[in-house]
């Protein structure tokens, strides 16, 4: 399977979806930093893999999903959820990438360079989802 | 950095791969680096340890949603907020049999 890239999908997100997503984003970072002032870095932790966007980012595919067909007066019928299904498919595979992650992240920064750490622990998120991506997309299932 | 990794996930087809951004450590960069700047090392590595847990519960919440969606067609909005406390549940469920009075 190839992986594509559209950038005619941007025209379909207005201003105030994407600002959606950088304010929640943003919240949860500063939610993050208060929890772990008041609680202490082991729970603030937790929230670092808050699934903060992903619930914004759903919605909007539902949405696109069901525009484009209406648009093309086509019935929507289930569309929008099996698009929604999929990118839950495609986050569940990149939050295995995102516990190697923390794990890299938790065992190496204490002796290493901040941005070495942090760039090779992002790299490994890369590799380690789109192997596992590659693996079940190879084999034909859904997950 | 969220914007530019829900970006990503905008504009990459298919949308099974595009999905791999919705769990992309974006949140997690910003605050580690603040956490490093402001406390040291030392505490963002603890933070990161806990991240496993809430990391874990993310792939729990993946899919639980993935598994509605296929399974009862639920709307997106339904299931992603409703599974929030399967996320909560499982987070901190780890963090007290693991964590919990660990500095």
């Amino acid at each position: 399977m190839k992986v594509k890239v559209n950038l005619s999908v941007l025209k379909e997100t207005k201003w105030y979806e994407h600002a959606g997503r950088f304010v929640i984003g943003g919240g949860i970072t500063v939610f993050a930093g208060i929890i772990a002032k008041k609680f202490g870095p082991t729970v603030g932790g937790l929230f670092l893999a808050f699934p903060a966007i992903f619930p914004a980012s759903a919605t909007l595919i539902e949405k696109h999903e069901k525009e484009k067909k209406e648009k093309a007066s086509v019935d929507p019928g289930f569309r929008g959820q099996i698009a929604v299904a999929l990118d839950a498919a495609g986050a569940t595979m990149g939050a295995l990438g995102l516990i190697v992650f923390a794990t890299l992240t938790w065992l190496l920064l204490p002796a290493h360079e901040t941005w070495t750490v942090l760039s090779g622990s992002t790299i490994a998120w890369f590799i380690v989802s789109v192997a596992i991506w590659r693996i079940v997309a190879g084999s034909g299932r859904s997950w | 950095m969220v914007s530019g990794f829900a970006l990503l996930g905008d504009v990459i087809k298919p949308k099974r791969f595009a999905g791999l951004f919705g769990a992309a450590p974006s949140v997690a960069l910003a605050s580690l680096l603040l956490a490093v700047k402001t406390q040291g090392r030392i505490y963002a590595a603890i933070e990161a340890r806990s991240m496993v847990a809430g990391a874990i519960a993310f792939f729990v919440y993946a899919y639980s949603v993935y598994w509605v969606s296929i399974r009862y067609r639920a709307t997106a909005l339904m299931a992603t907020l409703s599974h929030i406390s399967i996320w909560l549940v499982v987070a901190f469920g780890i963090w007290l049999a693991w964590l919990k009075g660990r500095i």
